[in-house]
């Protein structure tokens, strides 16, 4: 089983090959400068309509209602970090088929052609302000974020460079959970991680976890909820279970609010609810704070 | 014709042999038991064994431990919030050794299964896990855990008190310590709520238990929207003991006699018995370095993917 499916990957490399180039080339310019002019964007909350340059700029935050859209990998880096900083790390990872579940390889294809990204998660070495970090970026526009082998296994590549380099380490995460595919691979990835981020602890590095709309399921349930500093983006939704599987189970409606960012930081699970539009500060801010005023 | 069924038929052929006397007819039935039991009762499914792992007869983690250990003492209590039912954890003895259980607990009866909320723990439970866990490091004791949950409990209070956070810490600490962990799967590994106690040095499963990323109904629910093909998706998901042992996930499996655990739960006290003695003693030879590093590199290694070789690769840097 596991020759043929080697025996198939071997056959991807040739595409991967170009398929590097296209990549690296797309992660070097900003998306958000490539958005046509005059084009329409309709904010999912209040389906009011704004000039899509206009919610690009205002870090895809609604001017009208502040919700916060969701954020592509590619563009969460352009709007946190130094212009020019970023070097993408751990390329080059093929997911597969573990289980051989139906249709897996197709929702895959699908996902890298409307992400433009291989897996659903992207770290690599950047600054913010001056301050050198790994960063590390959940895509929830990829298979909604969800993490499998290669996820796993690249948030502890990205947790092991930060340990290699001793630098400090910030992830975004965007995650509906673990990726049902790959079954107790995934379940698997929750262990793994979680053992990576004690080491990292254990080497007095810093981790800070910011976590956006959505963060749910099993990366909630492991390394996103161990950060040192947990920031949480506004109106943002957290939890162990989503809210659907909670009204089946308890078969209540649930209270006003429950489970946003606002909600985790009142009963004491988040430490500060953040704008989109101070995020960079803050970040900066704690990194100061936990560097000694070095900068690079 | 699912394994209850098959077992009703059983059940109902040793009714049968009960009410005879005649010496002939008892043999013939003897026989017959025998047949059935080698024709229909092995090279089971995987919804059959969802079925047994789920049976409401199945050893729950307290008998097991009653069963396993000696001098069980509980204890109780997160020191944080309450105490859940749904775990129970203490300090039992098996051949002279003192271990730290701790096991997910379901009832059997309503009232039990109120009290145990089905299995389901609260953050308090895994807290208080935690808190044991930590007390068997410091006391360098051994842990066992057993696992049977179909997952931990969503609902509001679970949320509000931070059961994300809890499984985190679980999943975190687990892999520090310096203590052998033994994990043995003795019904249901509901998702991240079995993985919060089930991060191990050995991993084991009882022959007809089960452990997955959710349940086949959830999963059939969620990927083919519908979860009535609940039984499509547990052949699919790869759930079972052998599956998850051909995928290098646990360690070892312990047999259970034909039908499941409780037709004989004694024979299947036994064999977790003298599993667990024997993996004791092999985990009690390595220091705790070994053990916390075996034990992270053995989770570290877990995952199955292709990474692109760079050689093949002239010209592109990273």
């Amino acid at each position: 089983m596991r020759h043929e499916l080697l025996k198939e990957a071997f056959e991807k490399k040739k595409t991967l090959k170009r398929k590097l180039k296209v990549y690296r080339e797309k992660t070097a310019e900003k998306r958000a400068a490539d958005v046509p002019e005059g084009l329409y964007e309709q904010c999912p909350s209040c389906k009011t309509n704004f000039i899509a340059e206009d919610i690009v700029k205002n870090l895809l935050v609604c001017p009208k209602c502040e919700h916060h859209i969701r954020v592509r990998a590619h563009d969460r880096m352009a709007m946190t970090l130094d212009e020019g900083s970023f070097i993408e790390k751990g390329l080059g990872y093929i997911t597969l088929n573990p289980l051989f579940q139906d249709g897996y390889e197709q929702k895959l294809e699908k996902s890298k052609k409307t992400t433009g990204s291989d897996e659903a998660y992207m770290y690599g070495y950047g600054e913010i302000k001056g301050f050198p970090v790994v960063i590390g970026v959940l895509d929830s526009y990829f298979m909604m974020g969800s993490m499998g082998s290669v996820v796993g296994e690249k948030v502890v590549k990205s947790i092991e460079y930060a340990l290699v380099k001793r630098l400090p380490l910030v992830m975004f995460i965007a995650s509906g959970g673990a990726r049902m595919q790959e079954g107790i691979y995934s379940l698997m990835q929750m262990a793994k991680t979680s053992a990576a981020v004690e080491k990292l602890a254990g080497q007095g590095l810093l981790f800070l976890s910011v976590l956006t709309h959505p963060t749910t399921g099993g990366v909630s349930a492991s390394f996103a909820s161990l950060g040192d500093v947990i920031l949480a983006e506004q109106g943002a939704l957290i939890g162990f279970a989503g809210p659907r599987v909670i009204k089946q189970t308890i078969k209540q409606s649930l209270p006003e609010g429950f489970q946003t960012a606002e909600f985790l930081k009142e009963k004491g699970m988040v430490d500060k609810v953040v704008h989109r539009h101070e995020l960079k500060g803050t970040l900066e801010k704690l990194l100061r704070m936990h560097s000694g005023g070095r900068k690079r | 014709m699912n394994i209850l069924d098959k077992e009703k038929k059983l059940e109902a052929l040793e009714a049968e042999l009960e009410r005879l006397d005649d010496e002939e007819a008892i043999q013939d039935i003897k026989i017959r038991i025998e047949d059935y039991k080698r024709k229909a009762m092995r090279d089971l499914s995987a919804w059959d064994r969802v079925l047994l792992a789920r049976h409401k007869e199945r050893p729950t983690a307290r008998e097991v431990i009653d069963n396993v250990f000696n001098d069980f003492l509980e204890l109780h209590g997160d020191r944080l919030y309450a105490d859940d039912a749904s775990i129970v954890g203490g300090i039992g003895e098996i051949e002279h050794q003192v271990v730290t259980v701790i096991g997910e607990q379901k009832g059997k009866t309503t009232e039990e299964n109120i009290a145990t909320n089905f299995g389901m723990p609260h953050p308090e439970g895994y807290r208080k896990a935690l808190r044991l866990m930590r007390q068997a490091n410091k006391f360098n004791r051994p842990i066992v855990t057993l696992i049977d949950t179909p997952g931990a409990f969503p609902g509001v209070g679970a949320e509000s008190r931070g059961q994300s956070n809890a499984i985190a810490e679980n999943l975190k600490s687990m892999s520090r310590f310096g203590v052998p962990i033994i994990p043995i799967v003795i019904g249901e590994g509901g998702s991240g709520g079995a993985l919060a106690i089930g991060v191990g040095n050995q991993v084991y499963m009882l022959e007809n238990s089960i452990y997955s990323i959710l349940s086949p109904e959830g999963y059939a629910s969620i990927l083919w929207k519908d979860s009535s093909l609940a039984e499509e998706a547990a052949e699919a998901m790869k759930l079972t003991s052998y599956d998850l042992k051909e995928l290098g996930i646990i360690d070892g499996i312990i047999a259970e006699p034909v039908g499941g655990a409780h037709r004989d739960k004694r024979s299947v006290y036994k064999a977790i018995k003298s599993m667990l003695v024997q993996s004791l003693a092999y985990l009690s030879q390595q220091s705790p370095f070994e053990l916390r590093t075996s034990r992270y590199s053995k989770y570290r290694n877990m995952g199955f993917f292709q990474r692109f070789n760079y050689e093949h690769l002239k010209g592109v840097t990273t």
